[in-house]
């Protein structure tokens, strides 16, 4: 599984790189969010993969009782998951608006900033 | 119970921020709150400085749960500092928007949007844990994400789009590092991480988890060879938003490096340390030369920031107690100048009606006290005594010749000979050459139906920033003495980390 | 944008059905999987198909409240909730818990009170994305 998982990784990290080298808008926010999956399961993965109960110490008991799965990682993802659901969407509507303004998706295009006058 | 004053200043401009979105349709009353919030937040967080000097370090346990597992605010002397001079800055800005932004951005959320900036800022400065940084590093994104776009022009979405993509870039690195992190040293607790690297066996993942993070926050700070979203975006906002991003959004970077360089990640100080130092040099060179070749007043503005970075992070490399406490002084002085330089070129627009040095001319002739306000931050920035800026740049050379980098402080003093170039550059062609246009005044049209008193609402928070780089010349010594005394306990971390962990 | 009988019915029932659900979720939060985050999207969602359905304009006028008011809301219940730590001198945003247990709901503690900010901001939040990418198109 880890090693499933591993491969799972770099295949995303690989194909986000990718993504985000293309001069197209879309392209480029579509390997943004590989990546931020990548980031997601690479957490997830570097958490030790275990199939144990929750970390709750039981009624009676003093410790708990192995195995139990770390619960930071999950809490971790769970939060990323949300930041980059609000930080994508909000990419997503910005991209969209940029489009509409500039009039073209092509990055290689939107140089007007950077230009000595 | 003294310890809870330290959440006030992440959750005093949120409360700010909320109250005003109740009242979302009328705009008067946005910008009396902002104003009366960033006063609040100023008289609070220097109330904490106060404190922190008197007491040392103060922690608190949010929802008390115990330190490395609950999540740490940990206000110490660096952390204080800073929330001080984004107070500042938040005050002077919350200021000049009254002035100067238009009444469409005003309406679209902007001073909530301020407060929210703040909030994250504040936050990223106070957390004691990795993963609350990154979350604060996003409130602070998202916020400045839509600052930056809000009025929708071509130039703004054109910059937003190279600024967003990189950002999010350097958040999916910070993720990826704070995963690994933990899979490593088994905690994410600032403190706890500081106690427990040393005993870490895999030192060689340590090692490249440590230059992941470098190139997270130098993605934010604008580090060579990270930066070109910086000026590629800075001069498209209005002036205000430009201001306080010039001021404290690339520090909020500068502040994690120094933060995970000296307190986290000293165990190879040979490697690390001799990267940022490369780094530092390359970023100070490219940031002036670069500036030297525009002829735009903000695009010169926004290379010098990359360029003053530059000073930052050799502070941070030369790795002596003197040269960090160099660092946070520069830190300090950099934010209030490059600040009121962005302030100073928004009101020769409003004049003149262009950011363009071939259009300008002429200001010096009629507005001479305007010329004075702009000279005081241009020669502290190029580090011309007795102002601040003099003071920053001989405590890192002076660091650096006790460590004996000679080519690295012969790059250092050239660089601040540039910057006087570039600023004498702007001298030239805004204050002291006539208008290109005639000898009379030209004004731009609008600004001749400007009240006066937005006029002085524009003007007031110049001087403020002004008489505080004086004030910062003038009495050094209070000021590095505090800077010392940071230096001194990130350096040694062992009193950081029995104020978290609660040890004695 | 093609109307649907069918669905245009289906989602008038099952827009109830579905906020129900949000609530369910909500409430079973503190120890079990769901709380407000899951709640507050899936009441978005229930808004959502009542908007792919009937069309934006009805949607909006079904919702009454504009989205930002059900964000502020949302964020001024959410600061509310931590007063209750400071008042009994806990550190901030400690939970702090009735000892009454009340039928259905269980124990009322302010993580409830946070919870269901979380699940106001959250729907006010997505209903502003979807109706702003939505209004753009016509």
């Amino acid at each position: 599984m880890n090693f499933l998982l591993a491969i799972i990784i770099g295949i995303l990290y690989g194909a986000g790189t990718y993504m985000i080298l293309r001069r197209s808008l879309v392209k480029v926010i579509l390997g943004l969010i590989f990546l931020g999956h990548a980031a997601n399961l690479l957490i997830f993965t570097i958490g030790r993969l275990t199939k144990g109960a929750p970390a709750f110490i039981p009624q009676g008991a003093e410790t708990l009782a192995e195995p139990y799965a770390d619960p930071l990682p999950q809490a971790l993802i769970l939060t990323a998951i949300v930041i980059g659901f609000g930080v994508q969407a909000f990419a997503i509507v910005l991209f969209k608006r940029t489009y509409q303004t500039v009039g073209t998706d092509d990055l290689d295009k939107m140089k007007s900033t950077d230009e000595l006058k | 119970m003294i310890n809870q004053i330290i959440i006030l200043p992440i959750i005093l401009p949120l409360i700010f921020a909320v109250t005003m979105l109740f009242f979302w349709r009328s705009v008067a009353v946005h910008r009396y709150i902002n104003l009366f919030g960033t006063l609040v937040s100023l008289v609070v967080s220097i109330i904490i400085l106060v404190q922190v000097i008197s007491e040392g370090i103060i922690s608190l346990q949010v929802g008390s749960w115990q330190a490395p597992f609950g999540i740490s605010i940990v206000a110490d002397l660096l952390s204080t500092v800073m929330v001080v001079i984004t107070a500042v800055i938040g005050f002077a800005t919350a200021l000049y928007s009254i002035g100067t932004i238009d009444p469409d951005r005003e309406k679209y959320l902007y001073y909530p949007l301020l407060q929210f900036l703040l909030m994250g800022i504040n936050g990223a400065f106070l957390t004691g844990d990795i993963f609350n940084l990154y979350v604060w590093f996003e409130v602070m994104l998202i916020s400045s994400f839509v600052l930056l776009v809000l009025g929708g022009t071509r130039g703004q979405f054109e910059g937003a789009i190279k600024y967003v993509t990189l950002n999010l870039l350097s958040s999916a690195i910070f993720l990826a590092a704070v995963g690994i992190l933990y899979g490593v040293a088994g905690t994410l607790n600032m403190a706890d991480l500081a106690r427990r690297i040393p005993f870490v066996e895999q030192k060689e993942l340590l090692t490249v988890v440590s230059v992941l993070f470098m190139i997270a926050f130098g993605v934010k700070a604008a580090i060579f060879p990270l930066f070109f979203w910086l000026p590629a975006s800075y001069h498209t906002p209005p002036v205000a938003v430009s201001a306080i991003f010039a001021g404290l959004l690339t520090k909020v970077g500068v502040y994690a490096l120094i933060r995970f360089f000296t307190t986290i990640f000293v165990h190879d100080i040979g490697f690390t340390h001799n990267l940022l130092l490369i780094s530092a040099v390359l970023t100070m060179l490219t940031g002036v030369l670069g500036a030297a070749a525009q002829s735009d007043f903000r695009k010169i503005l926004s290379f010098h920031i990359i360029s003053q970075i530059g000073y930052m992070i050799l502070g941070l490399a030369l790795f002596s107690p003197l040269a960090i406490a160099g660092a946070i002084f520069y830190i300090i002085h950099h934010i209030i100048v490059k600040t009121n330089l962005f302030f100073v070129s928004g009101v020769v627009d409003k004049m003149k009606g262009s950011f363009d040095l071939n259009k300008l001319g002429g200001v010096y002739k009629f507005y001479p006290l305007l010329g004075l306000l702009f000279l005081i931050p241009a020669l502290s920035l190029a580090g011309i005594p007795p102002l601040s800026g003099f003071w920053a740049k001989f405590v890192v050379i002076k660091a650096g010749l006790e460590v004996q980098e000679y080519f690295v402080i012969g790059i250092a003093l050239l660089v601040g000979l540039l910057t006087l170039f570039s600023m004498t550059k702007i001298w030239n062609e805004v204050f002291w050459k006539d208008d290109p246009r005639g000898y009379e005044n030209h004004l731009d049209e609008s600004y001749k139906q400007i009240t006066s008193t937005k006029k002085y609402l524009v003007i007031a928070p110049i001087v403020f920033l002004a008489l505080i780089t004086i004030i910062i010349g003038f009495y050094a010594e209070p000021f590095f003495k505090y800077a010392n005394d940071a230096a001194e306990q990130l350096i040694n971390s062992s009193v950081y980390i029995n104020s978290v962990l609660g040890m004695r | 944008m093609m109307f649907s009988v069918i669905l245009s019915t289906a989602s008038r029932y099952l827009l109830p059905l579905l906020l129900i659900f949000s609530f369910f979720l909500l409430l079973r939060g503190h120890n079990e999987p769901g709380g407000g985050f899951v709640g507050g999207l899936v009441a978005a969602a229930a808004y959502a198909l009542y908007f792919i359905a009937n069309g934006v304009y009805e949607a909006e006028k079904l919702l009454k409240a504009e989205p930002i008011k059900i964000i502020s809301l949302g964020l001024l219940i959410a600061i509310l909730s931590t007063i209750p730590s400071i008042i009994i001198g806990q550190n901030f945003m400690t939970g702090v818990w009735l000892d009454i247990n009340f039928p259905v709901i269980g124990k009322i503690g302010t993580p409830l009170f946070f919870d269901v900010g979380v699940y106001l901001l959250v729907l006010g939040i997505t209903l502003k994305i979807i109706f702003s990418l939505a209004e753009e198109d016509k």
